[in-house]
């Protein structure tokens, strides 16, 4: 196994006294002392400090100096409208393959003249070969000179605004560029917690000093990869690899929200992205499964795998939980996984396998929670 | 006290053996949140999974440290998961187990071996 890569911030996560473990690659801190609970709580109530440097940053500059070139050219690779994208505005998406699953989810922001693309760890790899293959009239660039800082939480605003008074007149999902100490940061009013939040990308030489002077504010604590889980899972946001994979389409991910009418049968650029012909039909005639949120009825955590019956007794499952686990804020468990569109309207009554047992869950609407995003 | 290498201590409290997990296992568990135990009156073998904690992160669970008899279970657990991280030792035993013969707490380590064992 090859050596694991370390963000800016490994050492102050040592520091910190994480708990470290390999993930995507990385060596990232999991927990700190706090602990997962009152990480996930903490983030509700004031500000988390998320270390996301090990996402890919990746830029996509049009050859032309035309942003409309760049915005096509993504068009053909995603399902969601780019070219009525503004600058400095971001917008989610993900890239789809030509059977029509996901081959990850993305952030893509306006940057006036350039987008920049985030996406997932585990996929940049791939995901940065693939834009380079299919965008011929674009330039694409990786980022591996700058981290990733998210803040998250309803003190995270305030708290930014103490070091960088500008980031007030944001609102959700807008871009910015603003300095601190002399340098550029890119900043975004976006996350993965559910929260009003900043996803802050920062030269890695500053990315220590950043951290630091984040973590001085009373509001502000280091959050691990447990706590983001908890909280992105509440907030009902997939997690690439186990929510969504290259057998799930968009549809079927309940992600029909990110589909841009543009894009759509009736839409001025219909089509036109891989696995257009399955996401179209099934965004006409309703996927045959689709992904929802799940209540056990018990205290028991379902996790990630458990088979899902119609019945207590009924021999075959017809599906299974793609993320499960005890929600801290709803202090009860939680889980999300695939079921067949008959079994997905809210209030169905469904069964787990837990330890040999069926145990009930009623499939409910998503998000669990809803989230404060400053619209 | 005597402990096993599966973290459990064992601790005797007239005939019975009271059984929970070290202070040790339950900082690297994370905050438990759900614990299921065992009917009483369950006889259980050595290696039995005789209780299931569910933490923040993950699934574990308690397996019986000798043959035995389930004869009391801590039902404080079920509701207050969360004694397992604030008085591991103490307050969140887990089950008492009767034995045939209490010896068979001989083959477990002592304190000090048990410190060796997580340093």
């Amino acid at each position: 196994m090859s050596e694991l890569g370390r963000t800016a911030l490994h050492g102050l996560h040592l520091e910190l006294g994480a708990r470290m473990v390999p993930f995507a690659g990385y060596d990232m801190p999991v927990q700190f002392p706090m602990g997962v609970l009152r990480e996930h709580l903490h983030t509700r109530t004031a500000a988390g400090l998320f270390d996301v440097s090990h996402m890919g940053q990746v830029l996509v500059r049009p050859m032309s100096g035309d942003m409309a070139d760049a915005a096509l050219a993504l068009e053909s690779l995603m399902p969601i409208d780019l070219c009525g994208l503004q600058s400095g505005r971001q917008r989610y998406g993900m890239f789809t393959n030509d059977s029509g699953g996901i081959s990850d989810d993305l952030m893509v922001a306006h940057r006036g003249d350039h987008f920049l693309v985030v996406v997932n760890a585990a996929c940049k790899e791939a995901d940065l070969a693939h834009m380079q293959a299919r965008l011929p009239g674009c330039h694409v660039e990786p980022v591996p000179n700058r981290g990733l800082l998210a803040l998250q939480g309803p003190l995270a605003a305030q708290s930014l605004a103490q070091m960088i008074p500008d980031v007030m007149a944001m609102r959700f999902m807008d871009v910015a560029t603003p300095a601190w100490q002399g340098h550029d940061l890119w900043v975004t009013r976006s996350g993965y917690s559910g929260e009003d939040g900043f996803e802050i990308s920062v030269p890695n030489a500053q990315a220590m000093p950043l951290a630091r002077a984040l973590l001085a504010l009373p509001a502000v604590a280091p959050i691990g990869l447990g706590a983001r889980d908890s909280l992105r899972l509440e907030a009902g946001l997939c997690l690439y690899g186990h929510d969504i994979t290259p057998d799930t389409s968009p549809v079927e991910a309940a992600l029909a929200w990110a589909i841009s009418k543009a894009r759509r049968a009736s839409g001025a650029r219909a089509g036109g992205f891989p696995g257009a012909d399955r996401i179209l039909t099934e965004l006409a005639d309703g996927p045959t499964r689709l992904r929802v949120g799940l209540l056990p009825e018990g205290r028991a955590p379902m996790r990630e795998g458990t088979e899902l019956f119609a019945t207590a007794t009924s021999p075959a499952p017809i599906g299974h939980v793609t993320s499960g686990g005890f929600a801290p804020s709803l202090d009860r468990p939680i889980a999300m996984g695939y079921v067949p569109a008959p079994h997905a309207t809210p209030g169905t009554l469904l069964f787990g396998a837990v330890r040999g047992k069926r145990l009930p869950l009623q499939v409910c609407p998503l998000p669990f929670r809803i989230p404060t995003y400053q619209r | 006290m005597k402990y096993t290498e599966d973290h459990e201590w064992l601790r005797v409290e007239g005939d019975l053996i009271v059984v929970g997990i070290t202070e040790h296992a339950a900082s690297q568990l994370g905050d438990v949140v759900f614990v299921e135990l065992p009917e009483p009156e369950t006889m259980v073998a050595q290696g039995d999974e005789v209780v299931v904690i569910e933490s923040v992160k993950a699934a574990s669970d308690i397996l019986a440290p000798v043959d035995g008899e389930v004869v009391e279970i801590n039902a404080d657990l079920t509701d207050s998961p969360a004694l397992v991280n604030e008085d591991p030792t103490g307050a969140a035993w887990f089950f008492k187990l009767k034995v045939d013969d209490l010896s068979v707490l001989d083959q477990f380590m002592d304190e000090d071996e048990y410190n060796d064992l997580i340093s």
